[in-house]
């Protein structure tokens, strides 16, 4: 088969480093051998390809933006992200398996934990010897996290966690699952192993969405962990919403992913299906429909390489990536959509992937700050005004 | 163990390339340059022997600067370091990469070196033999297994119809095949290494070519494909095309 191309209508590779375009290819050959092979059966079954793991591992996809002596690649952020578009370009919730992993496990862990906690976590997680994952939603709190119940209590040299976590990726795979909590009021990050007495992390089931991917909830019945188990770095809202700004990141990256995937898809179709005995695609109707899926997927590989490199340099924003998530992932979702729609009936259908990246982008729209959220975070950032608390 | 893998930048497979205006060449534009897919295997051999047996792997190519950028892909592979034998094009006459290799090579005091069974670009299926023959080793090539044990190796080689298996004593000139192993997927990690290992540059002086390439011309236009419309009872028919016409079984 031939390997995939990304669509570069405006020369982008030509700003990209040997290096950002070696690890695109890597990425992009291990996705086209290993994982679109495996993902669409996997996504019908409902089930996470695990497998894939100790590959990914190998690969260097968990946590790449880390420092090496973590076991991690040292990649810059341009890297990162693009590892990230080639995920997602086989399927949402790979490219989540690694988000987790790696921005909102690891880089918690990195940035608010001791060094001994580093030491000790890091190498097994970039391996995928471990796997985590992140609790911050509650089935009573999603956009308003600062409201959450879950409750840590110091007693002697422990402390004791109380409350319900929802909607929560690898939950049920994971080894050790960040939690945050409210102590003495203060939102707080912790550190909760399997197997721990009073904690158990049963998988939510029927999800129409990202169905490659595990989801789960965690149950806390005054589940007592060491002290030292708290990231001590940690304190108040800001610190998972610091987490939340890494893993958005590469999600405006990875969408365009799906993107490229849906377009490439919806492009060849149209090339060759005949209808009144020529193909779609010389109608102009479906010309507009492509002419608007490669003009968005233009915009965002601008939008996001300039925010690639602002992180690099360490000037990039909070709300800056909020303006990226929320113009990639809803572009995205349009482009599936059209997508779909090109595809006719056979869009239905598993032979194609159309449906199944529209399928979880809804998803991804609404994880990681909704769509709306985001565009009150960007409406408080240039009015002043916030319109949310 | 000492181990040199001489690496070719070939034009990806997977692209289709056109003849230039000069009749002579390829248009350059547009290609994707990568490790010829014989020399991948190369290294891969190599790599794995080393971690087996220890010692350093060191890539040697051929060619302008424009090549390190395939050299960095076999380092990212893992190999420890890289001679860029500097020559303002890659010769069309193999005898003159061969003489250019061979004077880096006989300094390296190198227990294998491995090179692709043929290079995808111009399929001269020489170099391995005319490096040994240069530097007085044996040369193994085709070879589909290889075994190294002390300073002796046997090797499986792929012959018409079946496979032979030779014994020969280090240092040995190894030229790879398919099947030999599964190059392994570059890492995050390798590559960023990659950029920080040495390619050393070493000058070059070509002979001049005994051979020239005087004309490239593109193949003949695929003929239309045949079409059965009555499933299962042309199975008969189409086996019999497949042993009579296209002969692959
Ligand atoms: C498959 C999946 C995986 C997930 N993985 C994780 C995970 O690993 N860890 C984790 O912690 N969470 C995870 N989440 C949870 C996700 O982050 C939340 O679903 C998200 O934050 C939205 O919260 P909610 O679902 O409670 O929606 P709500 O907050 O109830 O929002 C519902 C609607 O109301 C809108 N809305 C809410 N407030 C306002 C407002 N002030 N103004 C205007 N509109 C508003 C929203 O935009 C949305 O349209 C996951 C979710 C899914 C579906």
């Amino acid at each position: 088969m031939k390997p995939f191309e990304s669509p570069d209508y405006f020369n982008m590779d030509e700003l990209l480093s040997d290096e950002e375009k070696m690890i695109r290819s890597a990425v992009r050959e291990w996705v086209g051998e290993n994982v679109m092979p495996v993902i669409e059966k996997a996504y019908l079954d409902a089930v996470f390809p695990r497998d894939l793991i100790p590959q990914m591992g190998e690969l260097g996809l968990f946590g790449p933006n880390l420092p090496e002596k973590y076991g991690c690649a040292g990649t810059n952020n341009v890297a990162y992200g693009i590892m990230m578009q080639e995920l997602e370009r086989a399927d949402s919730g790979v490219r989540s398996f690694a988000s987790v992993q790696g921005s909102l496990v690891m880089y918690p862990i990195y940035a608010y934990g001791t060094e001994k906690q580093r030491q000790h976590w890091l190498p097994k997680l970039a391996s995928g010897e471990k796997i985590g994952c992140f609790g911050l939603t509650e089935p009573d709190h999603g956009s308003d996290p600062g409201g959450m119940k879950t409750t840590a209590v110091k007693d002697g040299n422990s402390y004791i966690l109380n409350g319900a976590k929802m909607w929560i990726t690898n939950g049920t795979l994971a080894d050790v699952a960040v939690v945050w909590a409210k102590l003495d009021g203060t939102v707080r990050g912790f550190l909760v192993e399997k197997g721990t007495p009073g904690f158990s992390a049963p998988e939510m089931h029927n999800k129409h969405s990202l169905r490659a991917s595990v989801t789960s909830e965690l149950i806390l019945q005054d589940c007592r962990i060491p002290a030292e188990n708290l990231l001590p770095e940690s304190g108040g809202l800001k610190s998972p919403l610091g987490c939340l700004t890494q893993a958005r990141y590469g999600i405006a990256w990875g969408v365009m992913g799906a993107a490229m995937a849906c377009y490439d898809e919806a492009l060849n179709y149209a090339k060759t299906r005949i209808q009144f005995d020529k193909p779609i695609a010389s109608f102009q109707l479906v010309q507009q429909k492509l002419v608007y899926m490669v003009t968005e997927i233009t915009k965002m590989q601008l939008l996001s390489l300039q925010l690639g490199r602002l992180k690099d340099q360490k000037k990039f924003k909070f709300t800056h990536v909020s303006m990226a998530k929320r113009n990639n992932v809803f572009q995205a979702l349009e482009i599936a959509r059209l997508a779909r729609d090109i595809l006719g009936a056979n869009g239905i259908t598993a032979e194609y992937q159309s449906m199944r990246h529209m399928c979880n982008l809804e998803t991804v729209k609404t994880y990681e700050g909704t769509h709306d959220i985001h565009t009150l975070i960007i409406g408080a950032d240039i009015t002043g005004i916030p319109a949310y608390s | 163990m000492n181990i040199a893998v001489c690496i070719k930048q070939t034009p990806d497979t997977a692209i289709r390339v056109k003849v230039a205006d000069d009749g002579k060449s390829i248009v350059q534009d547009g290609i994707q340059w990568v490790i010829n897919p014989y020399d991948e295997f190369a290294v891969e051999e190599a790599l794995q022997l080393t971690e087996k047996h220890g010692g350093e792997v060191t890539i040697v190519s051929l060619g302008p600067a424009g090549i390190e950028k395939t050299i960095r892909e076999a380092l990212a592979m893992g190999a420890h370091k890289a001679i860029r034998i500097d020559a303002d094009h890659i010769p069309d006459d193999p005898s003159v990469t061969a003489k250019a290799l061979v004077e880096v090579l006989k300094n390296g005091n190198y227990d294998l070196i491995f090179l692709g069974r043929q290079a995808v670009d111009d399929d001269h299926h020489q170099m391995a033999s005319l490096v040994s023959q240069a530097l007085g080793l044996p040369c193994v090539t085709v070879v589909v297994k290889l075994e190294i044990d002390g300073g002796k190796g046997t090797a499986l080689r792929e012959v018409e119809g079946g496979y032979e298996k030779v014994a020969f004593a280090l240092p040995a000139v190894i030229g790879a095949n398919r099947h030999l192993n599964t190059p392994r997927y570059r890492s995050l990690k390798g590559i960023m290494q990659a950029k920080k290992k040495t390619i050393e540059v070493l000058p070059a002086t070509l002979a001049a070519p005994k051979l020239v390439v005087e004309k490239l011309t593109p193949p003949p236009a695929k003929k239309e494909g045949k079409i059965f419309k009555n499933g299962a009872a042309d199975a008969a028919e189409v086996a019999r095309l497949l042993r009579d016409e296209a002969k692959v079984i």
